[in-house]
C-alpha cells in the first residue's frame, strides 16, 4: 500500500452516512490474479482497514519472516487458511464511501471451491471477475463467467489486472475485453463493464490512472458506487412468501391476523386482489404494516405484514401473489443445481426441497446432464453429481410448489436440496433454463441501453 | 458489443431504492421471523450491550403488534457493570419478557470453574452458556455477533450449526445461498443465529440514533475511576483491580463495547450524545475490539479458538 496507514480520512457526516444505498458484490479470480491486493486496496482506501488490524497483520507477517505486510492475512481469518496460505471459505467484508455502503463476498479462486463462488454470487448484485493481463482469458475466467451467468448476477465487471506488467498497453486490454465480452455475452450476462487496472500500483481502482489516458471509463470504485441496484418493479411479478402468522390475541388487538414476510419481488398495494398459493384462495389486501407503520404500498426487499380482507386459511410456506399474475404450481421441477456437499447426489435419492419458506419432500427422478464449465459441454446421464458439479435435474415433489423460473425471480426461482437424515445442504437449485436465451437478452438489452465506448 | 461504461446515479435516485439501514433492518427482521417459523424454543442472548439491545428492538418490530415469541438469556459473569444490570432488568419488566440467567459466579462457587490467574472471566462464560442451552433445550440461540468485529467472525454464517457440545467447525459450515437459511439440526444440536451479521459498528450506532433507542449510560462520556492495564483503561472494582503496581485516576471515558469488567476497556472520549459518538467512531482508526477487548489480543486465533469451543 502506498498510502500511510495513519493518514487521517475525513469523516462522513451523519446525513451522508444514513442516506446511502447498499450494494452487495462478489469477487472472483484465480489464485495469483491479485484478488487479495484489489480487496486490500478497496478496504484500505475506504478507511476500512484500521490501525490495529494493520498492526496485527504486520506482526504476523514479521513473525513468519516476510519482508512486507501480507495483506492476504487481513482476509484469511481461519487458522487453516493462514497455515496453507489460501482462502478456503467465503468471507464477508464491509466498507463504505460517501455514496454507498458495500458488502463484499470475498470468494476463493480455487477450482475445488466453485461452490463458494456460487454462494457469494447468489446474493450479489454485481460480480468482479479478475484476470491477469499477461494471461488473458483462461479456463478459470470462463468458469467464473459461467457461474455469474448461471446465478444471473445482474452486473459483471471484468477487471483486467496487472496492466503495469504489460506496459499499460491498450491493445492487450482491448483483446481480453473483447474475448470475455463475446464469451459472457453468449451466456446471457446482461451487462459487462471492462476496466483495465493495476491493483498493486492503484491504477483505476479508486483513482483514475494517468498511465492509461486511452481509457475513458470509470474506476472500479466509481462503477461500484454508481451501478443501479434496484430493478424496474413495473416488470416484476410481485411475490410474498409467508414466513409467520402474527396473531397477538390481546385485548388491544383481538382480531389482528397478519401474514409476515419479506417481499421477494415486485410491489404490493392496499386494495389489490391477491391469490394464495398453492391453495388458490383469493382475497384483497386490506392493509400493509411496514414494521408497525401502516403503508399504502410496499416493495422488495421490505419486510412487511399483509392483512387480508377475508378470513381465509393462510400459513407459513404459502405464497401471496397478485391475482392474475400467479405462477403455475407444479410437482415436477426441472432445474440446474450446483452440488455443494461432499456427499453425492444420485438418481432415486430422497431429499427435502426448501423453496422460499416452504420445505417439502422430494425425489431426484433424473439427472439428464452434467455441465463442464470449462467448455460448457454437456455430459449426458451422469447418474450422480459430486461436490462442485453443476448439472440439470428433474425432481418430483410430494406437494405442489409455486415456483417461478429463476430467470424471472432469483428469490422465488431458487431452492435448496437438503439431506433429510442429517440436514446437510446438498445443492443450490435454479428452476427453469440454465443460461439466458438470445430472446431474454434482447429483452434485457432494451432495458440496459448500450452506450459502448472506445478503448 | 454489450460493454457498458456509462456512469449514472440511477442506483441512488430510484424511488424504490432502500437506504442501507432500511435494507439491513429488513434483512434482520426476515431472520427473526424465519427462526420463529422454524424452531421450537429460540432464545435471544442478552447482555445489555448495544448489539443485544438492537436485536431486542428489531425483534419487537418484527412481531408487532404481537409480543416477541422468544425469551432472553443473560450469561452473568459476576463482573457486570451495575448500570447494565439495571438496564437489563428494566427492559425485561417493560416488555414482559422471560429472562434466563447463566451465572459464572455460581460455577466458581460450586468449584466447577476456577478463577483464572489474569482475573478475566470472559473465557469462563462458555461452560455456563452451553450447559444452559442444553438444560433449557434451546434449539436456536440469537447472538449479536457482527462479521465486521473480527476476522474469524467474518467467516461466520447467519445460521451457524453447533453440535451437542456447542462446537463450531469452520470447515464444515453449510453454504449460505440466497436468503434460504437451512436450520435443520439433530436433537441435542442447536443453531446460533446472527441477525446483525451484515451490520458494522457504525451501522449499529446510526440505527440507534435513527430509532432513538435508549442505551446504558456507560456508552457515553462520563467521569470514572480507571487504571491502566495492557494499554487499556479498566474500571476499578471488587472484581480484582487495580493491583498494587497500578494507579487509579479519574478520567473522562466511554465504552465502545460492554462485556466483563475485567477485560473490557474504556476509551478516552468527550462524546456525550449519539451524534458525537457517531462522529467519533467514523473518525476512529481503531476497531471496536482492538480498542477495548483484552481477550482478543491473547493470540492470533483467540476468537476462532473460543468460538470452536462454543463461545459466541
Amino acid at each position: 500500500m502506498s498510502n500511510s496507514t495513519t493518514e487521517p480520512v475525513k469523516p462522513l457526516s451523519t446525513e451522508q452516512l444514513s442516506a446511502t444505498t447498499l450494494l452487495r458484490f462478489a469477487t472472483a479470480g484465480s489464485v495469483d490474479d491479485g484478488k487479495s491486493t484489489l480487496v486490500g486496496r478497496l478496504l484500505h482506501d475506504s478507511k476500512s482497514v484500521l490501525t490495529d488490524q494493520l498492526e496485527a497483520v504486520e506482526r504476523a507477517s514479521a513473525s513468519r519472516g516476510a519482508d512486507a505486510p501480507d495483506l492476504a492475512l487481513l482476509t484469511d481469518g481461519l487458522r487453516a487458511e493462514r497455515e496453507q496460505g489460501i482462502t478456503i471459505d467465503v468471507a464477508y467484508r464491509y466498507f463504505a464511501t460517501a455514496r454507498r455502503r458495500f458488502i463484499l463476498a470475498d470468494t476463493p479462486g480455487h477450482v475445488q471451491y466453485t461452490r463458494n463462488m456460487v454462494t457469494g454470487a447468489s446474493t450479489a448484485d454485481l460480480a468482479v471477475v479478475l484476470v491477469d493481463a499477461r494471461n488473458g482469458v483462461i479456463e478459470q475466467t470462463r468458469r467464473h463467467a459461467a457461474v455469474a451467468a448461471l446465478l444471473r448476477v445482474p452486473h459483471v465487471v471484468l477487471a483486467v489486472n496487472k496492466m503495469d506488467l504489460v506496459a499499460y498497453d491498450e491493445t492487450v486490454f482491448a483483446k481480453i475485453a473483447e474475448e470475455f465480452t463475446a464469451y459472457a455475452g453468449e451466456l446471457g450476462v446482461p451487462e459487462i463493464t471492462a476496466i483495465p487496472i493495476s491493483a498493486l500500483a492503484g491504477d483505476n481502482v479508486v483513482e483514475p490512472s494517468s498511465n492509461m489516458d486511452w481509457y475513458g471509463g470509470p474506476t472500479v470504485l466509481e462503477h461500484l458506487e454508481t451501478v443501479p441496484v434496484s430493478h424496474d418493479l413495473a416488470t416484476c411479478h410481485a411475490r410474498l412468501p409467508v414466513q409467520y402468522v402474527i396473531r397477538p390475541q390481546t385485548a388491544e388487538h383481538p382480531d389482528y391476523r397478519g401474514y409476515a414476510g419479506q417481499i421477494a419481488a415486485g410491489a404490493f398495494r392496499v386494495g389489490e386482489p391477491v391469490t394464495v398459493l398453492p391453495s388458490g384462495r383469493t382475497s384483497k389486501v386490506a392493509g400493509i404494516d411496514l414494521l408497525g407503520q401502516p403503508v399504502d404500498v410496499a416493495w422488495t426487499p421490505q419486510s412487511v405484514t399483509l392483512l387480508l380482507e377475508d378470513d381465509i386459511d393462510v400459513s407459513r410456506g404459502d405464497l401471496i401473489v397478485p391475482s392474475g399474475d400467479a405462477p403455475a404450481t407444479t410437482q415436477d421441477v426441472e432445474a440446474t443445481v450446483c452440488h455443494v456437499a461432499d456427499t453425492e447426489l444420485s438418481v432415486g435419492q430422497r431429499v427435502l426441497l426448501k423453496h422460499t419458506t416452504r420445505t417439502v419432500k422430494a425425489i431426484v427422478k433424473e439427472i439428464p446432464s452434467r455441465l463442464t464449465l470449462d467448455d460448457l459441454s454437456q455430459h449426458p446421464e451422469p447418474g450422480r453429481l459430486v461436490a462442485n458439479d453443476i448439472g440439470r435435474v428433474r425432481i418430483r415433489t410430494a406437494e405442489p410448489l409455486a415456483l417461478d423460473s429463476y430467470a424471472d425471480s432469483r428469490r422465488t426461482g431458487s431452492f435448496l436440496l437438503i439431506d433429510p437424515s442429517d440436514g446437510t445442504t446438498l445443492a443450490a437449485g435454479m428452476a427453469g433454463d440454465a443460461f439466458a436465451t438470445p430472446a431474454d437478452q434482447a429483452a434485457a438489452g432494451a432495458a440496459t441501453e448500450d452506450e459502448g465506448w472506445d478503448f | 458489443m454489450t460493454t457498458v461504461a456509462t456512469v449514472t446515479d440511477e442506483g441512488t435516485d430510484s424511488p424504490y431504492a432502500l437506504s442501507h439501514l432500511d435494507a439491513l433492518e429488513s434483512e434482520a427482521v426476515h431472520i427473526f421471523r424465519e427462526v420463529a417459523g422454524e424452531f421450537e424454543n429460540p432464545v435471544i442472548l442478552f447482555s445489555g450491550g448495544k448489539d443485544s439491545i438492537l436485536m431486542l428492538h428489531l425483534a419487537l418490530k418484527a412481531f408487532a403488534p404481537a409480543a416477541i415469541p422468544f425469551s432472553l438469556l443473560h450469561v452473568d459473569t459476576g463482573h457486570n457493570f451495575p448500570e447494565v444490570l439495571e438496564y437489563r432488568d428494566r427492559v425485561v419488566a417493560e416488555h414482559g419478557l422471560r429472562l434466563h440467567v447463566a451465572s459464572v459466579q455460581d460455577y466458581i462457587d460450586r468449584g466447577v470453574l476456577k478463577e483464572r490467574p489474569d482475573g478475566t472471566r470472559n473465557p469462563l462464560q462458555t461452560l455456563p452458556l452451553t450447559e444452559k442451552i442444553q438444560s433449557e433445550r434451546f434449539d436456536a440461540v440469537f447472538g449479536g455477533g457482527r462479521r465486521d468485529e473480527e476476522k474469524a467472525r467474518a467467516k461466520e454464517r447467519v445460521f451457524s450449526l453447533r453440535d451437542e457440545f456447542s462446537q463450531w467447525d469452520p470447515r464444515r459450515q453449510r453454504p449460505e445461498l440466497w436468503q434460504l437459511y437451512n436450520g435443520r439440526h439433530a436433537p441435542g444440536e442447536h443453531v446460533r443465529v446472527f441477525p446483525l451479521s451484515n451490520w458494522t459498528e457504525l451501522d449499529v450506532w446510526q440505527y440507534i440514533a435513527r430509532e432513538d433507542i435508549e442505551l446504558p449510560g456507560i456508552y457515553f462520556a462520563h467521569e470514572r475511576d480507571v487504571f491502566q492495564r495492557s494499554g487499556m483503561w479498566l474500571t476499578a472494582g471488587e472484581w480484582g483491580g487495580p493491583k498494587e503496581s497500578e494507579t487509579v485516576e479519574k478520567r473522562l471515558v466511554r465504552y465502545r463495547t460492554v462485556g466483563d469488567m475485567s477485560c473490557t476497556g474504556a476509551v478516552d472520549s468527550d462524546a456525550t450524545t449519539l451524534d458525537a459518538v457517531i462522529t467519533e467512531i467514523a473518525a476512529s482508526r481503531l476497531t471496536e475490539r482492538g480498542a477495548t477487548r483484552a481477550d482478543d489480543k491473547m493470540s492470533e486465533a483467540a476468537m476462532e479458538d473460543r468460538k470452536r469451543e462454543g463461545y459466541f
